[in-house]
């Protein structure tokens, strides 16, 4: 079974990288980019079918290491 | 005091930091490995030094917050015991949630190694108390994931609290830093993170030993 996993910032929290590639579309020529925020995907490859227990554990997964909740958000995607 | 530096792959300020240790208290300090499940119980200081660990893999600090010697000093950390963390250590105090907030990529996205300004804002913590309040120290800093945030309510708690311990003065701040924090302290004051790097500024040989007061706070010594 195949997962993936998608992290974002919390929103109001600062992003500079983001910042930075906006400012780099701007000057690429792209108008009317009205922000960018950079996040991370983590494809995860599960050795079972369970859908249950998929659940549960890339929730953990996400809790305690994938994620840093202070100022990411995460949301799981069973592919 | 007995001092005890963390050492972890990918660390490359546990040198200077052992050094600094070894030479303010006249002893070594004790190494312990990040596959070490306890902390000897004559230690009354853990220092986790900076550095790169585990590369800045996936955040920084995030993958040493989750070895096993953390566990142990996390148990440290509630009994009480003195824990002091510089720039990666401070990373990983704030992926262990010892201390809140976290630290972003510097607002002008640059690797910063420069000396800064230091505004002591509470001179009155087991870390800072050789320096007299709002003193100005210099001191060096050495980063790429330094700029300080939290929400409104943590920056409100910690300002009430008296626990920014270090402020970035003078127009120095370096990263972006919100309100200018250098350095802050758990609920409970045992524990201290900061970015800039005091084991650098110990003695004449660096140019200057404003970050000796931090060490001999720590470490209780005797005023000379």
């Amino acid at each position: 079974m195949k997962a993936r996993i998608t992290v974002t910032l919390k929103k109001g929290v600062l992003d500079p990288q983001g910042k930075a590639i906006e400012g780099a579309l701007g000057t690429l020529g792209f108008e009317g980019v009205g922000g960018v925020r950079q996040g991370k995907v983590f494809d995860v490859e599960l050795a079972h079918d369970d859908k249950e227990k998929a659940e549960t554990d890339l929730t953990a997964m996400c809790e305690q290491l994938l994620a840093n909740t202070v100022i990411e958000n995460y949301a799981i995607e069973i592919l | 005091m007995k001092a005890a530096v963390i050492l972890l792959p990918g660390l490359n300020r546990d040198r200077d930091m052992i050094a600094a240790l070894t030479k303010i208290s006249g002893r070594a300090p004790t190494t312990i490995w990040q596959t070490e499940t306890s902390i000897p119980s004559d230690i009354d200081l853990i220092v986790i030094p900076g550095g790169f660990s585990y590369g800045d893999y996936l955040r920084c600090g995030a993958i040493a917050a989750r070895m096993p010697v953390m566990r142990a000093v996390a148990e440290r950390a509630k009994a009480g015991t003195r824990i002091m963390g510089v720039c990666n250590g401070f990373q990983i105090l704030l992926e262990m949630g010892l201390l809140p907030g976290a630290l972003m990529r510097n607002a002008n996205l640059n690797f910063v190694c420069k000396e800064v300004e230091l505004e002591v804002a509470n001179a009155q913590t087991a870390f800072s108390n050789r320096y007299e309040q709002g003193q100005i120290i210099r001191c060096p800093v050495a980063h790429h994931d330094g700029n300080y945030c939290a929400d409104d309510e943590t920056l409100a708690r910690l300002k009430g609290e008296h626990r920014v311990v270090f402020r970035y003065a003078n127009g120095t701040n370096p990263n972006g830093s919100v309100n200018d924090i250098a350095g802050i302290l758990n609920a409970s004051g045992n524990i201290l993170g900061m970015m800039p790097h005091p084991e650098n500024l110990i003695e004449p040989a660096h140019g200057g030993d404003h970050g000796r007061g931090i060490f001999e706070s720590a470490l209780d010594l005797a005023l000379a």
